[in-house]
């Protein structure tokens, strides 16, 4: 089950990092991590994913704050933004589009509905 | 009687040009003469009399009114503008209106008018009786007191004079469009009056002697004269003037005659500052051969002349009879027109407060009064009074007889008007003064007035045991008319006045504070005394009433008459342009402006009466009362109180707001730390739930290894929420106060120690390194072990948080200094803000710093660990500065 698609999560919580990565691995995706916002804007200076999953609640730099920060960088044009957050107010989800971002998923989640959501993405942008 | 052919001619022509429109006595200098109606026969024959035994002291009388006259301005023309505004018609009007129209007052103050004013005729008749009487060469009294009346002159010359004023008088109804002719006749009157007298003392001065110099030249020389010319010798003390000036003042404006003249026929306030100099000057010139007359008097007749006819009498013996006929006419004049205003003006408050009021209630509104009307009625009511009055003044005269001097009887009548000044002056510039105080002052007044002088001079004249006056009432000292309270050695109009005036102005003052004023007086007070503001408006009513169209009209018809009901009728409809037609209820301004019609024809409380009965009058809303407190800024009392609920509300709505605001900020806090503690869970939650369905779905594929780590995972978090939740129940028991203590003595070396061992790990992993001192000394303090290191924990978790990965230091301190042990855990991280350092111990709050999205911790440890601290009596407290670390210490008594 070999799949060249590129993912970067990105959580302060090395358990939900955890689980993401062994899920997303087992569909066979490149996944890269990063602790907060400031990490994952270095690793996308020469990792062009084609999906970011994003938590907002981060030290230094909150996944909003990256989020209206990706979305200037050209390059990352293509890329599909996926918040994966607690905070799961009508508020925080419209804010969570208006930065840019392509999906809006509340914590905790369920694996299944969560890795369709991404094949998803993959398969139709 | 060619005399009173003309003046009837001059008031028949004035009325008529009147009519025509053309207005003679509106005229400044028509106005002050008919204010010289002040001058009566007192004047013109008592001053002489007065003169040759008091000197100067004549002169008192007239000094008030001119030495007072900005005064007297003042008073008379707010007096006029409350007067035109309110449509009253005397002086009795005047007060009841004030006093929330209440016809009580009317009443009392019509009674004590009539009583003091009844001696005041009765010496007018006597001047003419004795002036008659002069000129036939009889004895000034003769017609003598024991005959039958037919036989008195006296008794022939009051009637005359009731003819002449009922026919001057009421000639007309409505006291409001005023007698135009009966004040030109007035100030004819005065005139005449005023030749006549310069005549006399031109006569006296230049014919008899050469000139002032001569005649006083000679009466220096005269032992009997001589002491007239000294303030001192003349008896008259200085508190006499005083009282004798501050009389005339008050006469000036509350005798009913003076009242009537200057205020009720007053055509404009315009005319009164021209008024202020030509009646003083009137009053100089009448003045000035008042001495010469006297000290030629005393001279040539030695005594055995009636100094009150010396006008009268020096002109026949020097054989000058045409001049002695003409000066009868002038005094006659000045009597005529003094009973003539003065009968007109009491009658006017006899028909309207008196009989009228007892025909209304007797009769209510019954068919018998619709169809006979009452404006011919009242007309017939105005002469029934005035011939009342004479005859009262003759009775009077009759039973004093010339026991009295014409000045002292006069000066009785004085003293009665003045009892009104209190009701009036401080009704005009006192809001507070209420129907109350005016009633009982007044006749406290009076009655000290009465038993003063009236029954004094009755007693004298025999009508009365004179044992009163003597030994005083029921034979106690204290309670003699001539020197109550034992205040002895004034003369008996000083003494009066003194006593009267003083007890009824207290009276009035301590009764009116005493006593709460009735909505109605609220409203007139605040009219009579900002009469300025309600110049030209409409006069409103605080009671708004209804009235049928129908009864209203009858109302109007009976007092009125047809046609004038029409013509105010018509009026209104005008100015409000309005149709009336076909309106069934009469609005409540119109009920107002017929009022004020009413009360020109009948007085204000009998309009009022009449009014009520057709009315009824509809509870005053709210806001209207919240409109008329706002228009009349009411009472100084009620401000005050408003003053004070004011500044109340004031705090309240300060302590509210920041109540407001501790609620709101709790509020705030209270969201924030749901938010917090949710997210809190939901991330230990997304954990496990992920975790575990991972080690369910994979099992087969994941290595012993994994799954133990997993399952490790699992442990951790669902301890997290554990503590997580035990938090939350220990902010609870802190806030009620139950957590359990168990004290004990602990070392605190060993409580410092125990966590920073424990939290090695934690410390490595993000390669921070934490320092402690163990200090050789013992430092033993009584406190509950696991609280203490809970406290340590959170303030080593806290330093951890913030400290930078592998630059962090955590110092930790623990020393004795005196009684304290200081505990400090110092780190080098991001530090607080200073405006956040009070807030960090408070429950809830979290330090979102700069740039860090993700708030550590639940916003509950400080919370805790303060809480515990304080539980073993220490503090707790922050040092820090922004990108330079935190260092909390925490001090125990030792």
């Amino acid at each position: 089950m070999e799949n060249h698609s590129k993912i970067l999560i990105v959580d302060d919580e090395p358990n939900i990092i955890l689980v993401l990565e062994f899920l997303l691995e087992k569909q066979g995706y490149q996944v890269k991590k990063a602790f907060d916002g400031l990490h994952a804007l270095e690793i996308l200076v020469d990792f062009t994913p084609d999906v970011i999953v994003l938590d907002v609640m981060m030290p230094n730099m909150d996944g909003f704050e990256t989020a209206s920060a990706i979305r200037k960088i050209p390059e990352l044009e293509a890329t599909t933004i996926v918040f994966l957050t607690a905070k799961g107010t009508e508020t925080d989800r419209r804010q969570g589009y208006n930065t840019g971002a392509e999906y809006y998923m509340i914590k905790p989640f369920d694996n299944d509905v969560f890795l369709s959501t991404i094949s998803e993405i993959l398969a139709y942008g | 009687m060619l005399y009173i052919a003309l003046l009837f001619y001059i008031a028949w022509w004035v009325d008529k040009r009147a009519d025509r429109g053309a207005s003679v006595v509106s005229n400044p200098y028509i106005y002050a003469l008919s204010l010289a109606v002040y001058c009566t026969a007192w004047t013109f024959f008592g001053s002489v009399g007065r003169a040759t035994s008091g000197g100067l002291s004549f002169l008192a009388v007239y000094l008030g009114p001119s030495l007072l006259a900005p005064l007297w301005y003042m008073l008379l023309r707010k007096m006029i503008l409350i007067s035109k505004n309110q449509r009253i018609t005397s002086i009795a009007d005047f007060i009841s209106s004030r006093y929330g129209k209440s016809s009580n007052l009317a009443i009392l103050v019509t009674v004590i008018a009539v009583t003091g004013i009844v001696p005041y005729i009765s010496i007018q008749l006597r001047a003419v009786t004795q002036g008659i009487n002069v000129l036939a060469n009889l004895s000034p009294n003769a017609g003598n007191l024991e005959g039958y009346f037919w036989k008195d002159a006296a008794f022939y010359v009051a009637l005359a004079m009731a003819i002449f004023a009922a026919v001057f008088g009421t000639r007309k109804l409505d006291p409001n469009e005023r007698h135009e002719g009966l004040v030109a006749a007035i100030a004819f009157e005065s005139l005449v009056k005023l030749l006549a007298f310069l005549a006399v003392g031109i006569f006296v001065t230049y014919s008899i002697y050469d000139g002032f110099g001569d005649l006083f030249a000679q009466a220096a020389l005269n032992e009997a004269t001589v002491k007239l010319f000294s303030f001192q010798s003349s008896g008259v003390t200085p508190f006499a003037w005083f009282v004798l000036i501050m009389l005339s003042l008050f006469a000036i404006i509350l005798l009913p005659r003076q009242f009537h003249i200057s205020v009720v026929e007053n055509t404009t306030p315009r005319h009164i500052p021209k008024a202020m100099w030509v009646f003083p000057l009137y009053l100089l010139l009448i003045n000035i051969f008042v001495l010469p007359v006297a000290l030629a008097g005393k001279m040539l007749f030695d005594g055995s002349v009636l100094p009150d006819t010396y006008v009268l009498s020096l002109p026949l013996k020097m054989g000058a009879p045409w001049l002695a006929l003409a000066t009868f006419i002038g005094g006659f004049s000045a009597a005529t027109g003094m009973v003539v205003v003065e009968a007109t003006a009491l009658s006017i408050m006899f028909s309207n407060h008196i009989l009228v009021p007892l025909l209304i209630r007797s009769r209510g509104t019954s068919n018998e009064t619709k169809k006979t009307g009452f404006s011919d009625r009242l007309l017939d009511i105005r002469r029934f009074s005035i011939l009342l009055m004479l005859l009262l003044a003759y009775l009077y005269q009759r039973a004093i007889g010339a026991s009295h001097d014409l000045v002292s009887v006069g000066l009785i009548s004085f003293t009665a008007a003045a009892q009104l000044a209190p009701a009036v002056i401080g009704g005009m510039y006192w809001k507070r003064a209420t129907h109350q105080g005016a009633m009982t002052g007044l006749i406290t007044g009076f009655l000290v007035w009465a038993f003063c002088l009236p029954l004094p001079s009755l007693a004298q004249a025999g009508l009365i045991p004179n044992d009163f006056v003597q030994n005083g009432l029921f034979g106690i000292g204290f309670l003699k008319p001539y020197a109550l309270f034992g205040l002895e050695g004034m003369d008996a109009i000083s003494h009066a006045a003194f006593w009267s005036l003083l007890i009824n102005g207290w009276t009035y003052a301590i009764v009116s504070i005493n006593t709460q004023p009735n909505m109605l007086t609220l409203t007139q007070a605040n009219i009579f005394v900002n009469i300025q503001n309600y110049i030209g408006g409409q006069d409103w009513d605080i009671l708004k009433r209804e009235a049928k169209m129908f009864d209203l009209r009858n109302v109007l018809n009976r007092f009125l008459g047809e046609n004038r009901t029409q013509i105010i009728l018509q009026e209104y409809e005008t100015t409000n342009n309005i149709s009336l037609k076909n309106e069934k209820n009469a609005p409540s301004d119109l009920i107002n402006f017929a009022e004020t019609h009413l009360a020109g024809a009948i007085g204000a409380a009998s309009a009022r009466l009449m009014l009520d009965n057709v009315t009824k009058e509809e509870a005053i809303t709210l806001d209207e009362v919240m409109r008329i407190l706002e228009q009349t800024k009411e009472a100084v009392a009620h401000s005050h109180i408003m003053e004070t609920k004011n500044a109340e509300l004031n705090t309240l709505t300060t302590q509210l707001t920041d109540a407001n605001e501790q609620l709101k900020t709790l509020d705030r806090l209270k969201a924030d730390f749901i938010t917090t503690i949710t997210h809190e869970i939901r991330t230990p939650v997304t954990s496990i739930r992920s975790l575990s369905k991972i080690i369910l779905d994979y099992r087969n594929e994941l290595d012993e290894k994994q799954i133990s780590e997993y399952l490790q995972v699992l442990v951790n978090e669902s301890n997290r929420i554990s503590r997580l939740i035990n938090q939350v129940l220990d902010i609870e028991k802190l806030q009620s106060e139950t957590m359990p203590y168990s004290f004990e003595k602990i070392d605190l070396r060993e409580i410092v120690q125990t966590p920073i061992a424990g939290m090695q790990q934690l410390f490595a992993e993000k390669n921070i390194r934490c320092e402690f001192k163990w200090p050789s000394e013992e430092m033993l303090i009584d406190g509950d072990r696991d609280k203490l290191i809970q406290v340590m924990v959170n303030l080593l978790s806290n330093a951890l948080k913030f400290c930078p990965l592998n630059e962090g230091i955590i110092a930790v301190s623990l020393q004795k200094e005196q009684n304290f042990i200081i505990l400090k855990v110092k780190d080098n991280g991001i530090g607080i803000p200073k405006s956040r350092q009070k807030d960090i111990f408070e429950k809830f709050t979290q330090i979102n710093s700069v740039g860090q999205g993700k708030p550590y911790g639940t916003g509950l440890g400080l919370f805790i660990t303060k809480k515990i601290v304080e539980q073993h009596k220490g503090s707790i407290r922050v040092e820090s500065e922004l990108g330079k670390g935190a260092s909390f210490e925490v001090t125990f008594s030792a």
